[in-house]
């Protein structure tokens, strides 16, 4: 075997079916509350898919949100409708975990373009009733933000108790800071960033290629032509997942070691054991994800600039915030640098803000953050425990 | 990276001379100086006791930036706000008088640059309090003359070539420099080897040869000075 076998043993039918009908919570939005988009377009209707853990209190005072990041969906902590694997932070937050749904009322969106329940490339255009495709207006880290503000809202949620969130649910936790101050007490934005650096634009660019190369893809008509372009999609969660990892990592991991063999085959199979799991996060990817989903996300992230919004000047962004933060960075992410978090650090206390950061060596790179990383859960954990002191919510039972 | 947890924890004098309450005295020394609700920004805070002590004595909107990435984390894990940094450049990114007090506990003697930081200091808070080990005690100054070889005491107990502090003053030498940045000293505390507070009418001699420790409050004597600031941009 020369090319890899992207061919998976699942129904598209399963993930076509999340996007308008998901296995969670769902909100729908009529034409009368349409989601104003940067790009100028009114979305409408629209449609949130979200999961709640944990109960609201009396005050209305515990709610805290979720952010996922790029890859992630709003299944945080129970098992996946699709791939049936255990929730994407179920480290994190759970009953006595640092984000306690014992103390906690926990809300998880599915991010605008996300395709999981929440409005997006692969739901049905009411217009012609068939999946958008690339007629979907491009979307941005904003306009994520502002649907879940319409969620909040929904839910009778005035504030936030806290927010978390890696990556690109960073971004989001940056957004709704300086969108909505009075909105967020307290905040953790994860190895993330107030800007996608132009390495990062670059990555999402390879990626994108790789997607629009399939020729399967068909400009993003697949479902109509059913088809699917899943090994462009793969190859782009290849290129990406490395980027996500560190070179120490792979070596750990996976060092030259070749995969159940004892000698190079003179061949183009995966010989090595990083080239089979590499493989393997490109399937496990293609089973779940939309190829036109990974597209829009991957744009919003790259047209983050929260600055840019400010004058260039990052300290406005964050002017006279009420908002407690923790920043956290990892030291062997390449993606999102502890440079970016400083950046971020510096802008808050710039702004006289309430900020926490804590660096934390490790050598699992940027996903770090969703790894088991118990310094994280100890930071995280003290971070709420003095938040939760300060608005008055009662203490932990145990 | 740990020069300055490393210190405060060997500060074995002064935690023998721990108060029933159980903080440090040279700790409490500074909390004195501290009025309540005030917004503080601990620098070099350790694994935040300083901090965690005004929180609960003082009621303070407490802030801190420590080099060592251990004392951090340990000090985020219980709900303190502190960012890891160094003191010698991270100072310059505060906007001026943002805090009401900024403290130096124990922290100025490990700095490359005292001059620079004591300055940022005054300009960054409204006060500024110093606590340091003083070099003119009259134990360190019979060790140089009777042993002839640099001091090392229970307070200090490091060799000379791996001592994270690197520019020692006396309390004289201390008074100079607030002279040389425009500060005022507006209260002071010397604390014997016991962390006894020092006759408060005793003659400067004889704290800066009886005193173990050094605690000052100082202010600006003018408007903020020169130091420029790097926050805003």
């Amino acid at each position: 075997m020369v090319e890899a076998d992207f061919s998976v043993a699942f129904d598209p039918a399963d993930r076509a079916r999340e996007a308008d009908n998901p296995h969670s919570l769902v909100v729908r939005f009529g034409m009368d509350k349409p989601l104003a988009l940067d790009a100028g377009i009114d979305l409408a209707p629209f449609q949130i898919g979200y999961q709640t853990y944990g109960a609201l209190n009396a005050e209305r005072s515990n709610a805290v949100l979720i952010c996922h990041a790029l890859t992630g969906d709003q299944h945080v902590a129970n098992l996946h409708p699709v791939t049936q694997k255990p929730g994407w932070w179920e480290t994190m937050v759970g009953p006595g975990r640092p984000i306690d749904t014992e103390r906690y009322f926990v809300i998880s969106p599915n991010v605008v373009g996300g395709c999981m329940g929440t409005t997006g490339p692969a739901s049905t255009n009411p217009k012609t009733g068939m999946p958008w495709g690339l007629d979907f207006p491009v979307i941005t880290i904003r306009d994520m933000v502002r649907a879940q503000a319409m969620l909040l809202d929904h839910l009778g949620i005035a504030s936030l108790f806290s927010m978390a969130g890696g990556s690109m649910g960073g971004m989001q936790v940056l957004q709704w800071c300086a969108s909505y101050p009075q909105r967020v007490f307290s905040a953790l934005p994860i190895a993330s960033s107030t800007r996608h650096s132009a390495q990062n634009i670059a990555f999402h660019e390879v990626g994108r290629q790789a997607v629009m190369a399939d020729p399967e893809w068909r400009h993003g008509r697949y479902f109509a032509e059913g088809t699917n372009p899943r090994r462009g999609l793969a190859v782009a969660r290849m290129g990406n997942h490395i980027t996500y990892l560190s070179d120490a990592a792979l070596h750990r991991k996976f060092g030259r070691r070749f995969q159940d063999r004892d000698n190079p085959t003179f061949s183009f199979d995966a010989d090595f054991q990083v080239e089979s799991y590499l493989r393997h996060q490109g399937i496990s990817f293609v089973e779940r994800f939309d190829a036109n989903s990974y597209l829009y996300l991957t744009r919003a992230m790259d047209y983050f600039d929260l600055a840019a919004d400010y004058d260039g000047v990052l300290a406005n962004a964050f002017k006279d915030t009420p908002t407690r933060f923790c920043v956290t960075s990892f030291t062997s992410d390449w993606l999102f640098p502890t440079s970016d978090s400083r950046a971020i650090v510096h802008a808050l206390n710039a702004g006289g803000a309430r900020v926490s950061f804590a660096e934390i060596v490790t050598d699992k790179g940027h996903d770090a953050f969703l790894l088991e990383e118990p310094e994280l859960f100890a930071i995280v954990r003290g971070f709420l425990e003095g938040a939760a002191k300060a608005r008055g919510l009662p203490p932990a039972r145990r | 990276m740990t020069m300055l947890m490393r210190f405060k924890r060997d500060l074995t004098m002064a935690e023998a001379a721990r108060e029933r309450g159980g903080a440090r005295v040279d700790l409490l020394a500074v909390a004195d100086m501290v009025a309540p609700g005030a917004k503080v920004l601990d620098v070099g805070c350790g694994d935040g006791e300083l901090l965690q002590l005004l929180a609960e004595t003082r009621r303070v909107d407490g802030r801190g930036i420590e080099l060592s990435r251990e004392g951090v984390n340990e000090c985020v894990a219980k709900g303190l706000a502190v960012i890891q940094g160094d003191a010698d450049t991270d100072l310059a990114d505060y906007p001026d008088d943002a805090f009401d007090y900024v403290v130096l506990s124990q922290t100025l003697q490990a700095t490359r640059q005292p001059r620079i930081v004591l300055e940022h200091m005054l300009r960054i808070g409204r006060h500024g309090i110093v606590s340091f080990p003083n070099f003119g005690h009259w134990r360190i100054r019979l060790q140089i003359l009777l042993g002839g070889r640099m001091p090392r005491t229970d307070n200090l107990p490091y060799a000379w070539w791996d001592s994270p502090n690197i520019h020692f003053c006396s309390i004289k030498d201390f008074r100079e420099l607030c002279h040389v940045v425009g500060a005022r000293m507006e209260k002071s505390v010397a604390l014997d080897a016991w962390g006894r507070a020092l006759r408060f009418n005793a003659p400067w001699w004889t704290w800066n040869l009886l005193g173990e420790q050094g605690v000052f409050l100082l202010s600006r004597r003018e408007a903020p000075r020169t130091m420029p600031s790097r926050a805003g941009r």
